[in-house]
């Protein structure tokens, strides 16, 4: 009969489909530079093998059954009231329990391992690089450096990059694929991600969340260069450019619309600057010692880090909530680790619902 | 006097929105010139547009679903030929404002108009029947439920000629959809258009819950419920619950846009983040109430092409209930990169794989209905087989996107389009072709031409792997979702071959056109006089196809699964009662269709704000129903003589064919 052939076919695509997509080296998941893209991507194939066990006898039975029993095969065993049996059941039940039980401790341990709020282990000093989303273009910002690009980033190869992400805008979606995975960029927001590239190249980045006409451009190099030489190179370059990004309205200049925005470079940039974008977003926020009441009270209700809400309780009363922890993020790195676990984004994000 | 709305907001200067809306208006003209001509409008008014018959309603759902789907394909088909123009380095022939109007309408239509449409369209026409009632518990709410779907239809496609549409992408995530980002009117449209059809929605949820649990025949004991039903009372238990989220969240962002209000907002407060875990609340729970539905007819039409009981019904049932409330705790995988944290993650990871288990049940308990049975391969048990195939593809994929560290790689990816487009379409779109071919003899009293079926069925199969494999080889390779300008030219490749894809299954659409011409045109040779023409198991069967408006002459009394099986194995099938009783029955009522024509006045007039003409639409709803309500006139009897003459006629067939 027609339809079976056709049907083998099929398998044979979905085979062929398999094959290519474990196979191909030329794509970007497929062949990443970078220790996190590398567990990524052994994560990935670990979790597709693993429902292979079921998915591959689900479609040969499918066709099989469909073969064998067809109409017209008469010799095939035809048992119209039989609908039940105990060990099928068991077997379909407990299989599925099983592969899923462990993919579930796969799951656990590799949120915890490849959480991207979690800093990478090395014994080379981390770069510390501000990210921030604006229509429709990239602001990178090196804090330590003093200094900031448009559209291009660069840190040396092997080296830690401890990015801090945020918008100017609506939501965006940093990512480097060939790096390792992405994180949102949101708006009176921080969140964060930590990437490293053991190989040096121009990598492609991308906006992973669509963000609105001029999305499309929203596209960036990372630049992992060869060795500290090469990065000082680099900064070297972006010394040298006449633009500054001290202020505010320099910043306003800049986070105009536009769309496929040319690599721009800063020669120097406040190093507050991602705060001050942050803290942009709190400026009509009169109620600062209500808000630190608030604040402290959710904070402890959450059953958070204890310091962090006497933090809040102590300093809130005079300026505003998120400047604050922000800021103390970036003055006192201990303390900022700390709350950051505490809560992750939500803890980042209770600031602002505390403070209405 | 008109709010913003002023005649710029026609879009003269885009030729393939001006040439479409030519078209509509003159196959508008047409079709109102042909119903003038046979002077067919009084019919159609107290026959269908008024009509309360659950069965009627069905139909008009199935048909609102298949012209919204050429609408939501021709939108894909200009995205994937954009896409091919793009990555070869040209222009193309849309711009990114018309293009994220387009990629945001082909989501909405496809989702709220096509998938909900039809398969809440297969529940009207069906699950009355399966579980022997005379109509739905609430008749007119049935019909002023579909007006609000329609009304809703009208607004969006009115979206094309006046204004625009949202470019925020079908969820429309704030700050993007607020005022501030999008002070044009398409995020409004798209909210009334929303808000409109959710209603409809929601009350079609209350309705047939009340149906499931309230009017099955004596003797039809939950445990002996025909699996659609069962499917369709657990979607409609999702409907209840979760539609009012969305129509909470809609209207907050609503205050956003019209109050100035700021819940979502990036300054004063405003939490964007809230509104995208409120939003998917909403969202997982409806990709289950499209897709289980779709599972009960998988499992009708499986057991009755292999000719053998359903395996494991028992084991079914529980799945599907387990499916129910995992829904409900899985939205956050949505958005793993949102920065939740490990913990947070790793917990609504878990949960989505543990839904897994339950989905493989149902597909091992299709597979071993199919193990020793008698398969015979009409078009409906190839969708179903086709499904199996596919779905278990979209489901592994799906898993694998639920481990959250490797969702950081493929969040928002072409993989991602390529997972749901495999379970949707490959489920709910291939369920939803098996039950309508399964059960349009039952609604129209003859069978789709199987010829012309089978081969929509192959265009659509390999027209779907050659177009979405190419897309999770896409998403590897570091595509996004919705780029529509200067795409990488390293795409180009796959891009071509998904568009191909794409071009298959436009064949398979043309067949499916065809095949209801050519069903039509034959409709006298296959039509089906027993009403039962599958060899059915199910209560659907056992009246005449199409069914009497009563449905059932007298009530039908249930002693086992399989109702209608057993009834011909033990001989009371096709039995002449020996006397009918007078059958009490509702009365069609045009205040549907008037409601819903005054909330398309109240929708348009919120999104133009024409203030005076919103206060006159929503009076006009009201008065309306208020009015209504005041009817006693509603019911009737239908007399014995009637149903004598009807069930003779019924009779009469099956002796023709005995």
């Amino acid at each position: 009969m027609r339809p079976f052939d056709v049907k083998r076919g099929l398998g044979a695509l979905l085979l062929l489909a398999t094959a290519g997509l474990l196979s191909g080296c030329d794509m970007a998941l497929m062949s990443p530079k970078g220790q996190v893209g590398l567990e990524q991507k052994s994560l990935i194939l670990t979790a597709l093998g693993l429902m292979l066990i079921v998915v591959v006898p689900v479609i040969v039975m499918a066709v099989a059954f469909a073969y064998k029993y067809r109409a017209s095969n008469t010799s095939a065993t035809y048992a119209p009231d039989w609908a039940h049996s105990n060990k099928i059941e068991a077997v379909v039940w407990t299989v599925p329990v099983i592969i899923v039980a462990i993919l579930a401790v796969i799951t656990w341990k590799t949120s915890h391992s490849l959480d991207p709020y979690k800093p990478l282990e090395s014994e080379v000093k981390p770069i510390q690089v501000d990210v921030i989303s604006l229509d429709w273009k990239w602001l990178f910002v090196y804090p330590e450096l003093g200094i900031a690009s448009v559209n291009e980033l660069a840190f040396p190869v092997n080296t830690p990059v401890n990015f801090r992400v945020t918008s100017d805008t609506v939501m965006n979606s940093f990512f480097i694929p060939q790096l390792g995975g992405q994180i949102y960029a949101m708006a009176g927001m921080q969140t964060k991600l930590h990437l490293i590239a053991n190989e040096a190249g121009q990598y492609k980045g991308i906006s992973g969340g669509y963000s609105g006409a001029g999305f499309s451009g929203m596209k960036f190099n990372a630049i992992a260069t060869q060795d500290q030489a090469g990065f000082d190179a680099w900064v070297a370059k972006v010394k040298a450019s006449s633009k500054a990004l001290n202020t505010m309205d320099e910043f306003n200049a800049l986070a105009k619309k536009s769309e496929n925005h040319p690599v721009e470079y800063f020669a120097s940039a406040d190093p507050k600057l991602f705060v001050n974008i942050i803290n942009k977003f709190m400026g009509d926020m009169k109620h600062g010692e209500h808000a630190a009441m608030q604040h402290g009270e959710k904070q402890a209700a959450m059953s958070h880090d204890e310091s962090m809400s006497h933090e809040g309780m102590e300093h809130d009363a005079s300026m505003n909530h998120a400047g604050m922890e922000h800021g103390d993020a970036m003055h006192h790195e201990a303390q900022g680790e700390q709350m950051d676990h505490a809560g992750h984004m939500p803890a980042d994000k209770t600031v602002k619902a505390g403070t209405n | 006097m008109f709010g913003k709305l002023t005649l710029d907001a026609v879009p003269y200067h885009e030729p393939i929105i001006m040439v479409t809306i030519a078209g509509i208006i003159l196959g508008g003209l047409a079709i109102a010139g042909l119903i003038t001509y046979f002077g067919k409008w009084q019919y159609l008014w107290k026959e269908w547009l008024t009509s309360v018959d659950h069965k009627r309603l069905g139909i008009m759902y199935l048909i609102l679903g298949m012209v919204m789907l050429l609408r939501g394909f021709a939108d894909a088909v200009m995205m994937r030929g954009q896409q091919v123009i793009a990555s070869a380095g040209g222009e193309g022939y849309l711009n990114a404002h018309h293009y994220d109007q387009i990629f945001t309408a082909h989501g909405v239509i496809m989702i709220f108009f096509v998938a909900m449409p039809l398969v809440i369209g297969l529940m009207n026409i069906v699950v009355p029947l399966q579980i022997g009632a005379r109509d739905v518990a609430f008749p007119f709410l049935n019909n002023l439920s579909f007006w609000f779907t329609a009304a809703a239809v009208v607004l969006i496609n009115v979206s094309l000629g006046v204004g625009e549409f949202a470019q925020t992408g079908w969820l429309a995530y704030p700050p993007l959809s607020g005022l501030e980002f999008s002070p044009g009117v398409g995020v409004d449209y798209w909210i009334w258009s929303l808000q409109i059809s959710g209603l409809g929605t929601l009350l079609t949820g209350v309705n047939f819950f009340a149906t499931i649990i309230r009017m099955r025949a004596p003797g039809m004991t939950m445990m002996r419920l025909p699996v659609f039903t069962w499917t369709a009372l657990c979607a409609n238990v999702l409907i209840i619950a979760s539609f009012p989220i969305l129509t909470v969240t809609i209207a907050l962002l609503t205050a956003d846009r019209y109050l100035g209000t700021h819940f979502f907002t990036n300054d004063m407060g405003g939490n964007m983040m809230m509104y995208i875990n409120l939003i998917w609340a909403w969202g997982h729970p409806e990709v289950y109430i499209l897709v289980l539905p779709v599972f009960g007819i998988f499992s009708e039409v499986v057991a009755t092409f292999c000719k053998k009981k359903l395996f494991g019904y028992t084991s079914l049932v529980w799945a599907t209930i387990a499916i129910t409330v995992l829904s409900f705790i899985v939205w956050l995988h949505h958005f793993f990169t949102m920065g939740s944290g490990a913990n947070v993650n790793a917990f609504f990871g878990i949960t989505t794989m543990i839904i897994s288990i339950p989905t493989g049940v149902k597909i091992f308990n299709w597979l071993f209905t199919m193990y020793r049975g008698r398969i015979e391969f009409t078009s409906p048990m190839l969708w179903t087989v086709g499904f199996i195939i596919t779905f278990t593809v979209g489901g592994m994929t799906g898993v694998l996107l639920s481990v959250p560290a490797a969702n950081f790689v493929l969040h928002n990816s072409l993989f991602l389009i390529a997972h749901f487009h495999n379970v949707i379409i490959g489920g709910v779109v291939f369920g939803c072709f098996a039950g309508i071919t399964y059960w349009f003899p039952k609604a129209f009293g003859f069978k789709l031409d199987d010829v012309w079926g089978k081969r929509a069925f192959w265009c659509w199969i390999t027209g779907f792997f050659v177009a979405f494999m190419p897309l999770y080889v896409l998403g590897f390779m570091g595509m996004t979702r919705r780029v529509s300008q200067n795409i990488d030219p390293e795409f180009h490749g796959w891009l071509v071959v998904a568009a191909c894809g794409a071009g298959l299954i436009a064949l398979g659409v043309l067949c499916q056109v065809i095949q209801i011409v050519v069903s039509i045109r034959d409709r006298e040779k296959n039509r089906d006089l027993t009403g039962d023409p599958w060899g059915g198991r199910t209560l659907e069967w056992a009246t005449s196809s199409p069914p009497p408006f009563y449905n059932f002459a007298i009530e039908p009394k249930i002693k086992g699964l399989d109702a209608f099986w057993e009834a011909k194995q033990d001989g009371s099938a096709y039995r002449k009662p020996a006397q009918y009783a007078p059958i009490h029955m509702p009365k069609n009522s045009g205040a549907g269709v008037i409601i819903a024509a005054f909330s398309v006045v109240f929708g348009f007039a919120m999104i133009w704000h024409i203030w005076w003409m919103a206060i006159a639409g929503f009076v006009g709803m009201i008065a309306t129903w208020i009015i209504h309500s005041f009817n006693d006139d509603v019911d009737y009897y239908v007399q014995i003589d009637e149903i004598e003459r009807i069930e003779a006629a019924h009779f009469a067939n099956i002796d023709k064919v005995a």
